[in-house]
């Protein structure tokens, strides 16, 4: 198993087999689910509640469908740890946190000084992205 | 104009950084080429047939004299000498180093401007009327709306790495002069019947191997709801738009699949569900925006007339300049299509130029058009013969706004790594053939665009006559096309038949021409004759 | 004959492959026959060249000729701007990429 590099989580990392978005619902004892970039998030709104691990796989990184993933995630409440998995790189990974990823497991493990400056890279943000973030409108208007 | 605020300072500062950091890693090793492909695209660097290429970003076309003179400095400091302006209001430098470029982009930061976003598939910059605040026929000023966009769209942590880059523009004139329907989307600013402004939303346009005219999806979305709206047609976009094949990756082919009604039922599904999220900024944002956007001191009680007695001026008057909304003020035209010369391409020194007499001339305020010419918006009338002879000396005076020499070209085979044949010669010919006065006089409005390969950033399907460059076992050939149109009309191009050789097309062009003028009844523009007699007389032409 | 082109890392100039290092001059171009992939990966390894490729030439009285347009584009410069090219006075040289 590929270890997590970077985690900004208080909890126990949950670390049970992640079974596939079409398997989850049947099993039923299951607590970790994989998403692949088909996959539709939406599928596991029913079962938040016993969620504790969700990763999401990144063939390449270039396909960018993990971070609605994500966000589809939190924006239902899920609160439990999200990871990105497989061709993580440097470049992603401010943008993956602000989409609600708290957990990443790169498939060739990153330089962590260029991935530290990467994730303290942008002071400000332009968007709301429910990361709890205040985006630069709110800042400019106190809102 | 807009001005950045210490944030917006910090964000393009911050993306200098990054980029050099990038550049770094680059040419360490740490990046492979294909690592560094899609993050130095997403700075705008391509590489072409002869080098980097850099385009920056000129956001909905407006910029200032500061920003234009910094365009030519560029030029000259880091490139041969020249830009070539492009069809989405942008500039391109076609002889960029790489490790120049992270200084090129601290050099741009410091008159307010960026690559970011220029290119990759992410959105791209937001495109608009080349005559917004100044138009007398606008609903509204687009432009706040277009740099609330922009903020938006810029670094938008979910929508970077997209199927496919992806085009907005917006527009607020029933006289679509930034061709909104051929975007991903385009979003049209109207006022209700109650008197309110709001945003009217098309999808799935835009040119390329599949033509498609965008439809409408929704007539009116309010100005507190415009970011969520656009975030709910983007995230469907994001996880169902196709990336199995990077040619049926486009929002168009997603909309055409699954059909206008569901695209827009499954954005309405997800911008009910947005509503609640609270991603939308605050009304007094886009009050903020708005505020830099206010009119120029316009002078009062100016005299609304011209004297035309210098034929040339008259002329140019005629071709180049358009109806201002205050009285006494007109907004012109510089033709960058001279007789033989590259559509789009201006040297350093015209850039100063240019920059200087916007500043002398226009209350500091330039635009680039989608048609590769620049715009003075708001002249005083009285000061139109001054400005248009400082033009004229520096070859900027050319008067043949929308007429057969005002061509679209993209660069082709002589700069792009994609294009299979040239366009600019073709262009050149073509401006040639047709440069006698009285011709262009009687062919009246014709736009011509022509495209060196089937990606048609030279727009060839929305051209009157479109032109389109193929590879015919090794050897350039060129497909002919009628009847396209980008403006508040959209229509795509038919193709005529078999192809023609370089000297062959601008022959052919000719016949198009002949036989128009043979069939025009009254006033009739090209196009409408075409669109009257269909393709049969002219095919007769072209093939009998 | 096989050539090997590309561009240089740092400047993006095209290059040509001479036997030994990367040439401005298309026609310092050798036949690198079957090698063609092997020295692209070696020299792109090293970082001396990027975007490499192998392309169809010919060995003529005035040099190495690419096959196709796009790559005597390459080797000469923008046709519509003679001045920006490697051969800025010499009218002939248009003629060679058409």
């Amino acid at each position: 198993m590929v270890e997590v590099q970077f985690r900004f989580r208080e909890d126990e990392a949950v670390n049970d087999p992640a079974v596939t978005v079409d398997a989850f619902a049947e099993q039923t004892n299951a607590t970790a689910v994989r998403i692949e970039p088909g996959d539709d998030a939406r599928a596991l709104l029913p079962h938040l509640d016993r969620i504790a691990l969700v990763e999401v796989n990144f063939p390449a990184w270039t396909d960018g469908r993990g971070y609605s993933s994500a966000r589809v995630l939190r924006e239902a409440g899920y609160a439990g740890e999200i990871r990105a998995v497989g061709d993580v790189v440097i470049d992603m990974l401010s943008h993956l946190k602000r989409c609600g990823f708290d957990a990443f497991a790169p498939a060739h493990p990153l330089d962590p000084e260029d991935a530290q400056a990467a994730f303290d890279r942008w002071d400000n943000v332009y968007q709301a992205t429910g990361d709890g973030r205040k985006p630069i409108w709110a800042l400019r208007h106190g809102v | 104009m807009y001005k950045y605020d210490q944030y917006d300072q910090q964000m393009v500062d911050t993306r200098v950084a990054e980029f050099r950091d990038q550049v770094r890693r680059r040419l360490s090793g740490e990046l492979t080429e294909e690592q560094f492909r899609p993050l130095r695209l997403q700075n705008g660097l391509y590489l072409q047939l002869h080098a980097y290429m850099l385009r920056v970003a000129v956001p909905y076309g407006t910029l200032n004299s500061e920003q234009m003179r910094m365009l030519g400095d560029i030029a000259d400091k880091y490139d041969r000498g020249y830009g070539h302006f492009t069809t989405r209001q942008n500039i391109q430098y076609n002889w960029i180093k790489l490790e120049d470029t992270p200084d090129i982009l601290a050099d741009l930061s410091t008159v307010e401007m960026h690559a970011i976003q220029t290119s990759g598939n992410c959105i791209r910059n937001i495109s608009s009327d080349q005559f917004a605040g100044a138009a007398a026929d606008e609903v509204i000023d687009p432009r706040p709306y277009a740099e609330l966009l922009r903020q938006w769209s810029s670094f938008h942590p979910e929508f970077l790495t997209l199927p496919r880059k992806f085009k907005i523009a917006v527009i607020a004139s029933e006289t679509d002069r930034a061709a909104m329907k051929l975007h991903d989307i385009g979003i049209k600013m109207v006022r209700n019947d109650a008197g309110e402004i709001g945003a009217q939303f098309y999808a799935g346009g835009g040119m390329g191997r599949t033509p498609m005219i965008a439809p409408m999806i929704r007539e009116f979305v309010p100005l507190d709801q415009l970011i969520t709206y656009a975030e709910a047609c983007l995230r469907v976009y994001n996880r169902y738009g196709r990336r199995d094949n990077k040619y049926k990756a486009r929002i168009k082919i997603l909309v055409h699949e699954l059909g206008k009604e569901e695209y827009t039922r499954q954005v309405e599904e997800e911008f009910a569900h947005l509503l609640t999220q609270g991603i939308e900024p605050p009304l007094a944002e886009l009050e903020r925006i708005g505020a830099y956007f206010q009119d120029p001191p316009f002078e009062i009680g100016l005299a609304d007339d011209l004297d035309l007695s210098d034929p040339d001026f008259r002329l140019w008057v005629e071709r180049n300049c358009h109806a201002h909304k205050a009285p006494g003020y007109i907004s012109a035209t510089v033709s960058l299509k001279p007789v033989g010369g590259i559509p789009g391409d201006a040297s350093a020194d015209q850039i100063r130029l240019m920059a200087d007499l916007g500043k002398e001339y226009s209350f500091d305020e330039m635009r680039v058009t989608h048609a590769q010419n620049i715009v003075f918006p708001h002249v005083r009338k009285a000061d139109l013969y001054a400005l248009w002879r400082k033009l004229d000396a520096a070859d900027l005076g050319t008067a043949n706004i929308d007429t057969v020499g005002d061509i679209i070209a993209c660069p082709g085979l002589d700069y792009c790594s994609l294009a299979n044949a040239r366009s600019i010669p073709v262009a050149q010919k073509i401006s040639e053939r047709f440069a006698a006065q009285e011709k262009q006089d009687a062919l009246g409005e014709m736009k011509l665009k022509i495209s060196g390969c089937i990606n048609a950033c030279g727009h060839h399907h929305a051209g009157h006559i479109g032109i389109l460059g193929v590879d015919r076992k090794g050897v350039e050939n060129y497909q002919l096309l009628l009847g396209g149109s980008e403006a508040a009309d959209t229509s795509l191009g038919q193709i005529t038949g078999p192809g023609f050789d370089e000297n062959g097309i601008v022959d052919a062009v000719e016949k198009v021409a002949d036989v128009y003028l043979r069939e025009k009844q009254g006033e009739e523009r090209f196009l409408d004759t075409y669109r009257r007699l269909g393709m049969a007389p002219f095919k007769e032409a072209l093939y009998g | 004959m096989k050539i090997l082109t590309g561009n240089d890392l740092k400047t993006g100039a095209v290059t040509w492959w001479d036997g030994e290092s990367w040439s401005l001059h298309v026609d310092d171009a050798v036949d690198v026959g079957e090698g063609g992939a092997d020295i692209i990966a070696r020299e792109e390894a090293a970082r001396r060249v990027f975007a490499a490729y192998v392309i169809d030439g010919v060995q003529t009285d005035e040099g190495v000729r690419p096959a196709h347009i796009k790559d005597r584009i390459r080797a000469l410069g923008p046709t519509v701007r003679p001045d920006l090219t490697l051969k800025p006075a010499d009218p002939e040289a248009l003629n060679w990429v058409i």
